[in-house]
């Protein structure tokens, strides 16, 4: 589904990213920990499409697209989300004029008729509930005045009404206490299936617990340094990432 | 990034204007010029009483006394006079049946822009009054209005009809000695609308005025009366568009709003003159003298614009608080793209005791325009216990354009309380962003955030023509916004 060869990418510069590999197949869950300014997020951005950041080398497929050359809402459309670790406010757009939009918008690539007013309400309440939102906040405007954590959770609800083939969660986990987080593990795990796939990014072992990847990462200093089963957040739970420090400057 | 975003925005400014089209129908046109010959010429046509003349005539005189104001935050090249055309009135072909027909090529441009001048096709519940250049073509509803005692009419008509009323109250709220364009209106003035509510009278339709620049060369300059007496209400509209033409156009109207005791008047105007290419070049001069007067006691007047068209806006509908417990609002979104230039807000001026006044302004420039607010909130010495709130706020698509905001806050007592808020933001590259990963394109991310901006200011319309005036936001900014 997802391939990603050797890809390099530079900031005013800098390079962050020395050269990524990854492979993502339908079904798989994949968590990418790190620490700070590893290259994470920039990762995220850069699949789904944000133009801030120089590719230098490399390429990403998607379904054997090149996406790199695809703007952002073309990749949205065709199924890829990503969840903000930082979601903006849009003062005086409503949640139901927007996601509208944007759902219809996805209904238009693939030739399906807009949908209509009623049944598009139907469906927000029925997601609403997957992420027992209050049914309040989507009468308001995008993320305005929302908590950190009920931003986090609008983020899952949007999530819920795209059905995203592959959903990239930045630090989706960040700033939530532990009832939201089981909230939000818990709507993720319901929209799990063999068809779409999931990575996780996050900085903590703790939202592993919940959402159970099939593949850990360890990215650190622009590369991926280590993958392996589950069991290596534990191992870095454990250790911390001085260990992976230690080993690769060593 | 910054370039980026440039090329964003110089993508989203191709919006075109979809009301330029002329209508090739025959003018009675009067020479180009303006003097008091001209002035006799246009009153003569208009078969006016002798009344009507003199005060033409008076305000020419004052006019010729008086200089162009320069005062505005506006580039206005030298406008010459003598090479306009004052009168312009499009032929009814043949001879119509009955008097309220209307000849078809006429119809076929109102239908056109969308405004259909038969009652049975239009919009449920809205009387409209349709003028073309400096006539008034067809009133739709009068009959209706007429059982309940409302006048809804042309400015012409009602001075043959009703000449005690409009003696009483035209100049009353706009003197012609008020300000240069003001003046120049009340010489040579055409046509517009009037409309009087009698006593205890609820409006039962919105009433709109819908004008329509189409000659060549030619003025503008019409007249609107608005009387709501004692416990009436009314909700009024007035809609614009003009031809795309190389050279600019002179539109110089005067409203003037009038109510009684307990009088309600809410008045729209979503106005869409022909801003002009992309390089600036043509367009309508927008020098409108809009105001109000609060004259009973509780009376209310409100103001909604949505000002998205003309080359350059001039114009600052007002109320003037002169009964006591009166309130007065001034909702205005005021869009300004590629060469456009805008200078407009409000005048509050409360001389009535606890009389209350709300602005809120919301700009967008986008382009290499010019926006700005410019307002007045006045509370006299007696005008004890007022209170007047301002939120002013400013958007910026793009880093070629330019917000301005010039609030004057004069208050002569110790209990009034005067609040001014302004804030100037940019869209978010974030914001967009943002929409584009949920599969929106730019483009619709910046018409869902600014219409998410104006949200406040297009709560207020009626609406049918919400809906129109989001529209309108959305086109005028195609091509203009990152």
């Amino acid at each position: 589904m997802l391939i990603i060869r050797n890809l390099k990418v530079k900031i005013e510069g800098k390079e962050i990213l020395k050269g990524i590999n990854l492979e993502v197949k339908p079904g798989e869950v994949h968590a990418i920990m790190g620490p700070n300014g590893s290259g994470k997020s920039t990762l995220a951005s850069v699949i789904a499409g944000r133009d801030f950041a120089e590719i230098t080398e490399g390429e990403v497929l998607f379904d054997g697209e090149n996406l790199l050359s695809m703007p952002a809402e073309e990749r949205a459309r065709k199924g890829i989300f990503l969840g903000f670790q930082y979601p903006v406010e849009i003062p005086g757009v409503s949640m139901v004029n927007f996601l509208r939009t944007a759902l219809n918008e996805h209904r238009k690539y693939k030739g399906l008729e807009p949908v209509s007013a009623s049944d598009f309400l139907k469906l927000m309440r029925q997601k609403a509930e997957l992420v027992e939102m209050d049914s309040q906040l989507t009468g308001r405007s995008v993320n305005e005045g929302f908590s950190g954590g009920e931003k986090k959770r609008n983020e899952i609800f949007q999530m819920a009404v795209l059905e995203p083939r592959l959903a990239i969660l930045d630090e989706t986990d960040s700033g939530l206490d532990i009832d939201a987080l089981r909230i939000v593990a818990k709507g993720v795990n319901k929209l799990r299936s063999p068809h779409n796939a999931t990575i996780l990014i996050t900085h903590y072992q703790r939202l592993l617990d919940y959402i159970v990847p099939d593949f850990v990462h360890v990215l650190y200093n622009g590369r991926i340094v280590r993958s392996a089963g589950k069991e290596l957040a534990l191992e870095l739970e454990k250790k911390g990432y001085e260990w992976i420090k230690e080993e690769n400057e060593a | 990034m910054a370039v980026e975003q440039d090329q964003i925005l110089d993508g989203l400014t191709k919006g075109e204007y979809k009301f330029g089209f002329y209508t090739d129908i025959e003018t009675d046109v009067i020479p180009k010029g303006l003097n008091e010959d001209v002035i006799r010429m246009i009153s003569e046509k208009k078969q006016e009483p002798d009344w009507m003349l003199e005060f033409r005539l008076k305000a020419y005189r004052h006019w010729l006394t008086m200089k162009m104001p320069r005062w505005a935050h506006l580039q206005i090249p030298e406008i010459n006079f003598q090479d306009i055309i004052y009168y312009a009135a499009p032929k009814q072909k043949a001879k119509l049946a009955s008097l309220d027909e209307v000849d078809p090529e006429l119809k076929a441009t109102f239908d056109k822009l969308g405004i259909p001048l038969e009652e049975q096709k239009h919009l449920a519940g809205v009387a409209v009054d349709a003028v073309m250049d400096s006539v008034s073509v067809k009133t739709t509803f009068k009959e209706t209005l007429a059982d309940l005692g409302i006048i809804f009419c042309s400015f012409s008509e009602a001075i043959r009809e009703h000449p005690e009323l409009v003696k009483k109250y035209m100049g009353s709220v706009v003197p012609y000695t008020d300000n240069y364009f003001a003046a120049l209106n009340s010489a040579v003035f055409s046509d517009g609308s009037f409309c009087y509510i009698p006593k205890g009278v609820r409006c039962p339709m919105e009433l709109s005025t819908y004008f329509r620049i189409n000659a060549a060369n030619t003025g503008q300059f019409e007249r609107t009366l608005l009387i709501a007496d004692t416990d009436a209400y009314v909700s009024y509209l007035e809609g614009c568009t003009a031809p795309m033409r190389d050279e600019n156009q002179l539109h110089a109207a005067v409203v003037e709003l009038v109510a009684l005791e307990r009088a309600e008047i809410k008045y729209s105007t979503v106005q869409n003159w022909y801003p002009g290419d992309r390089e600036g070049k043509g367009g309508i001069y927008n020098f409108v003298t809009k105001r109000g007067i609060c004259k009973g006691d509780y009376s209310k007047i409100s103001w909604t614009q949505v000002e998205t068209g003309s080359a350059i806006t001039w114009k600052y509908p007002s109320v003037i608080l002169r009964g006591n417990n009166t309130s007065g609002e001034f909702y205005s979104v005021a869009v300004t793209n590629n060469h456009q230039q805008a200078d407009t807000g409000t005048k509050m001026i409360h001389i009535g005791k606890n009389s209350r006044s709300r602005i809120v302004s919301k700009g967008i420039s986008a382009g290499h325009s010019n926006n700005s607010y410019r307002g007045l909130v006045k509370i006299t010495k007696g005008a004890e216990n007022c209170r007047n709130y301002t939120q002013c706020d400013s958007l910026l698509l793009g880093d070629k354009c330019g917000a301005h905001t010039f609030p004057y806050i004069e208050v002569d007592n110790q209990s009034s309380v005067v609040e001014h808020e302004a804030t100037t933001s940019k869209i978010g590259e974030d914001q967009i962003f943002y929409c584009n990963q949920r599969g929106i394109s730019t483009e619709d991310a910046v018409g869902l955030i600014v219409n998410g901006y104006a949200r406040e200011v297009l709560n207020k319309l009626p609406m049918e023509f919400a809906v129109e005036a989001q529209k309108l936001l959305q086109i005028s900014l195609e091509g203009s916004v990152g």
